[in-house]
């Protein structure tokens, strides 16, 4: 067990290099290779109530020969541990079985955007100050509304990364990126009544962070949904808040993975070129955008990120594929392998972008005239099925009765199938609206959704 | 369970402790000199391998292994927390004094009460077979077997994921008032997962059985008749109608519905949940808060289910708690510190996800006793309803103690006859009104499915459990009128 040693990103990327330079024969080596160090600060009562800092390092080794793959991966950069990594990989490349599409990504000619992600104002910020940052959090959360009667979670992090993916093909790539967040979950209370609301923010500089509508939406969410009821049973016309379209919309995205689609566990497969949503919507994966937090150089085979259309005017333009997928559809890889360092690379989205409408945001629910706005759901990973499509979820937030915004609701859920609410949707707000983590989602108008209560 | 003669494996277990015990005082002792009150060391060594047969051919064969060590300082109210993968002695004490730190801002002013460790540094698994001595060879054969399974039990399933998991967690945990503990955990876990197509598109099933036991589990259980499962349940969904919409009686089968009241209740009797006001069941003890002859238990000690420990995540003995006795709220979960700040002794519920995190207040395994009704007559007795044979995942929300939970297998209830399938959908209710409108409860308990909790982006592997039940009234969220 030696001493923990700092590297440099391009220490990082050596190390990954001599990772792969020992592939043999026919084989194929790929190392991704990370250290990062992290801060947490709860604040409560006016307090700091933990403080948790810690530093990582982790390894990821794939090693792929004559179509058989293996993965082993370790929380350690020590000399020994990534040998042993290494042989544990090979080890279980001896009982994959072969796939002649299973090969590591190949260098393309994609130029990476070019994004600097590694602010330094976020190393910037000391202790004391993130502590202060948590305890004004929870004040300002306090003191937003006289029924606010405490605030369970208050809370700051941040965190600082360094990663490289090397492969025996001859990808060599190194990031840094840096980031922090503050997330508040404020309880309101009246009589014997007590709500929770919750609201977050992440951005790559301390400077970014949204402190005012981490206060005003969390507090809003718990004191908006004092007094709320169960509503009645009926078919209605429902309002996506942007959270809850966001929420949605990462379903929508999951399932246009070209994994999911080759091994026939999409509802969408075979429906590239057709209209699987209304006319008014446009889906998008586009990493190359700096402002969100999804913004990355590359994706988890060192390809570069780009900027992917999913649907356009509502027909599918294609799927999200990973070099493995790509060359099983003999296509090219759209840079959407997604991974952690311990962890195969999948298919996914960086940084989904919905496009606006043409419906002002104030006018939504006046356009609706009667409905429900939903704030927010829970449930999302037991109540959809992204092979079937069936979605019902929990859900709450407010009636809306003659065009206004009316009485809170709860304890209730919407339900339909994912392929029948992308056709449903009659409108989208004219404007996005932030969200955490720098992303940004229009409200959406959906017609007939079963809405359940009592 | 029955258990394999073989205990080679087991003899193989190293009787090393994970960090040396005087490394171990010097550590705490440095966190005390730098100005804590009371510190603790948690250090963790965990291996892993899972195997994934998908499409007919091994698809995936990885293996982990993580080790570090949590160093927790606190002085009053006031707790830092500073964790490194670098065990060595100097990378302890700097990890100490970083915890220390912190917790330094408040003054504890009371006297440093530093004590002998007591207990044992040293544990064994207590499992006839170690995974890991298991060549990789048997469980890709269980793997092919259970996609073989699958694909013969219809014409209509047309893909087959299969997984094996296999974790060994050792843990070392101590603190300045003398604990000083250790566990061995090992799970082993099997899952399979089936898609069946259809003329009204496709439908997934899903059965999974874990344990905190070793190789021995296919003792007792055949991934074969596994996949068999799951196929049938994927096939039978081709047929399911929209599920209703609405408020419906809902009868929930033997083991498949544990999760209601880990969702409905068992959070809100979190202590630390409780302390700060997050949960409706605050301020509830000695208070009716469940139909006569509902009774909930926790129990870290049920041995082998899946979230069973010797030790919590603090070093405490885990145990049996009686948290709703005959209906009444008698006790909620405790982990150390709230259990200081209340002036009573730990229930043995502390955990945490790994040595990165904080340990909190966390369920074990989690399930209501057995009623006396036959579970046929419950049926039977519900002219009109769902009937549920099988949960997913659920979510809570404490305050309020609204709860969902999915349907992964439904049927209607007609004439108190099991009828037609559903499709799947979320039920939704509130968990102190469910607790009271529980009207019939069966003489048939079983434990469920195994489970991850999530709290606070924290992930512990849970059980739970229950007899046939019905529900007077929950919202089912389905489509149809």
């Amino acid at each position: 067990m030696s001493e923990r040693r700092q590297y440099d990103t391009e220490e990082l990327a050596q190390l990954a290099r001599q990772v792969c330079e020992q592939a043999q024969g026919t084989e194929q080596i790929e190392a991704c290779v990370s250290t990062g160090r992290s801060t947490t600060v709860r604040a409560y009562n006016g307090d700091v109530e933990s403080l948790r800092s810690g530093h990582s390092a982790a390894i990821g080794v794939r090693v792929i020969e004559d179509g058989r793959q293996g993965f082993a991966s370790a929380g350690s950069l020590d000399a020994d541990v990534v040998a042993d990594t290494l042989a544990a990989a090979r080890s279980n490349v001896r009982f994959g079985e072969p796939d002649p599409h299973q090969a590591l990504a190949e260098p393309d000619d994609v130029a990476p955007p070019g994004l600097d992600l590694s602010d330094p104002a976020v190393l910037g910020v000391s202790d004391a100050d993130k502590i202060a940052a948590a305890i004004d959090l929870e004040r300002r959360c306090l003191s937003a509304d006289p029924r606010i009667s405490g605030v369970r979670v208050a809370a700051w992090s941040d965190g600082w990364s360094q990663s490289a993916l090397a492969s025996s093909t001859g990808i060599c790539v190194q990031s840094e990126h840096g980031s922090c967040s503050v997330g508040a979950q404020p309880l309101a209370t009246d009589g014997d009544e007590t709500q929770i609301g919750y609201a977050g923010d992440a951005a790559w500089r301390p400077d970014e962070l949204d402190i005012d509508r981490v206060v005003t939406e969390s507090t809003s969410q718990a004191t908006g949904q004092l007094g709320a009821t169960k509503p009645l049973s009926e078919r209605v016309t429902v309002v996506l808040a942007p959270p809850v379209a966001a929420a949605f919309f990462g379903v929508v995205a999951s399932v246009l993975a070209a994994d999911s689609v080759l091994k026939g566990r999409s509802p969408f497969a075979d429906r590239v070129g057709e209209q699987i949503a209304d006319e008014r919507l446009h889906l998008v994966d586009d990493p190359t955008d700096p402002t969100t937090l999804g913004a990355a150089n590359f994706d988890g085979e060192g390809l570069a990120a780009r900027r992917n259309a999913l649907i356009s005017a509502g027909v599918l333009h294609g799927f999200l594929h990973n070099a493995y997928t790509a060359r099983r559809s003999d296509t090219a890889s759209t840079g959407s392998a997604v991974r952690g360092t311990r962890s195969i690379p999948g298919v996914g989205t960086h940084a989904p972008v919905v496009g606006t409408g043409d419906i002002a945001n104030e006018m939504l629910n006046a356009s609706v005239r009667d409905g429900v706005l939903v704030r927010g759901v829970s449930g999302l990973h037991s109540g959809v099925n992204p092979t079937s499509g069936d979605f019902s979820v929990g859900a709450w937030g407010h009636r809306i009765s003659g065009g206004q915004l009316a009485e809170p609701f709860r304890e209730a859920t919407i339900a339909s199938t994912l392929q029948r609410m992308l056709l449903g949707i009659c409108g989208i707000g004219a404007t996005a609206e932030p969200l955490a983590g720098g992303m940004s989602m229009p409200p959406l108008i959906i017609a007939d959704v079963a809405l359940s209560g009592v | 369970m029955t258990r394999t003669s073989d205990t080679t494996a087991a003899a193989e277990i190293t009787a090393e402790p994970l960090v040396d015990l005087d490394v171990v005082d010097a550590t705490l002792r440095a966190a005390l000199d730098a100005g804590g009150e009371w510190a603790e060391l948690f250090a963790e060594d965990r291996e892993s391998a899972s195997a994934v047969f998908d499409e007919g051919r091994v698809e995936e064969m990885n293996s982990g292994r993580d080790r570090g060590v949590g160093i927790r300082v606190t002085a009053g109210e006031v707790t830092g927390y500073a964790h490194t993968s670098d065990l060595s002695a100097q990378g302890l004490a700097d990890a100490a004094r970083t915890a220390a730190a912190v917790a330094t801002r408040q003054p504890h002013g009371g006297a440093v009460d530093m004590r002998s460790l007591g207990g044992s540094a040293h544990a064994e698994p207590r499992v006839a077979v170690l995974p890991a001595s298991i060549g990789a060879e048997r469980k890709v054969a269980l793997l092919r077997a259970a996609d073989d399974a699958a694909r013969s039990t219809h014409e209509a399933i047309t893909q087959v994921t299969a997984r094996y998991g296999e974790s060994r967690r050792r843990i070392l945990v101590a603190n300045t008032h003398g604990v000083c503990a250790a566990d061995d955990q090992v799970r082993t876990l099997f899952s399979v997962g089936c898609v069946a197509s259809g003329d009204g598109g496709l439908q997934t099933g899903r059965e999974t059985v874990g344990y905190t036991v070793g190789w021995e589990l296919f003792d007792d259980h055949d991934p074969a008749e596994l996949a068999e499962r799951a196929a049938q349940r994927a096939v039978t969904k081709l047929a399911a109608r929209p599920a209703p919409s609405g408020e419906v009686p809902v009868v929930i089968a033997r083991g498949g519905g544990g999760v209601l009241f880990h969702e409905a209740c068992g959070h809100g009797l979190e202590a630390d949940l409780v302390r700060k006001g997050a949960s409706v069941f605050a301020g509830r003890v000695g208070t009716q808060v469940a139909a006569s002859g509902v009774t909930l238990v926790d129990d870290g000690t049920m041995g082998p289910e899946w979230g069973a420990l010797a030790i919590d995540d603090e070093g405490h003995r885990t145990q049996r708690n009686e948290l709703i006795s005959d209906g009444d709220l008698t006790d909620y979960m405790w982990d150390w510190l709230c259990s200081r700040d209340d002036g009573r002794v730990p229930s043995g519920n502390g955990r945490r996800q790994s040595y990165t995190h904080l340990p909190m207040v966390r369920m074990t395994n989690t399930f209501v006793t057995n009623g006396d009704i036959d579970p046929a007559d419950i049926i039977a007795d519900t002219p009109w309803g769902v009937y549920v044979a099988h949960l997913g995942g659920g979510q809570v929300n404490t305050a309020t103690g609204d709860f969902v939970f999915g349907m992964t297998e439904s049927y209607l209830i007609e004439d108190g006859v099991i009828t037609e399938p559903l499709r799947e959908g979320n039920l939704i209710g509130n968990g102190p009104q469910v607790l009271l409108d529980i009207d019939a409860l069966g003489n048939d308990f079983a434990m469920g499915s195994p489970g991850t909790c999530g709290k606070d982006g924290q992930g512990v592997p849970v059980g739970d459990g229950q007899p046939t039940l019905r529900v007077r009234a929950l919202t089912v969220g389905g489509t149809a009128a």
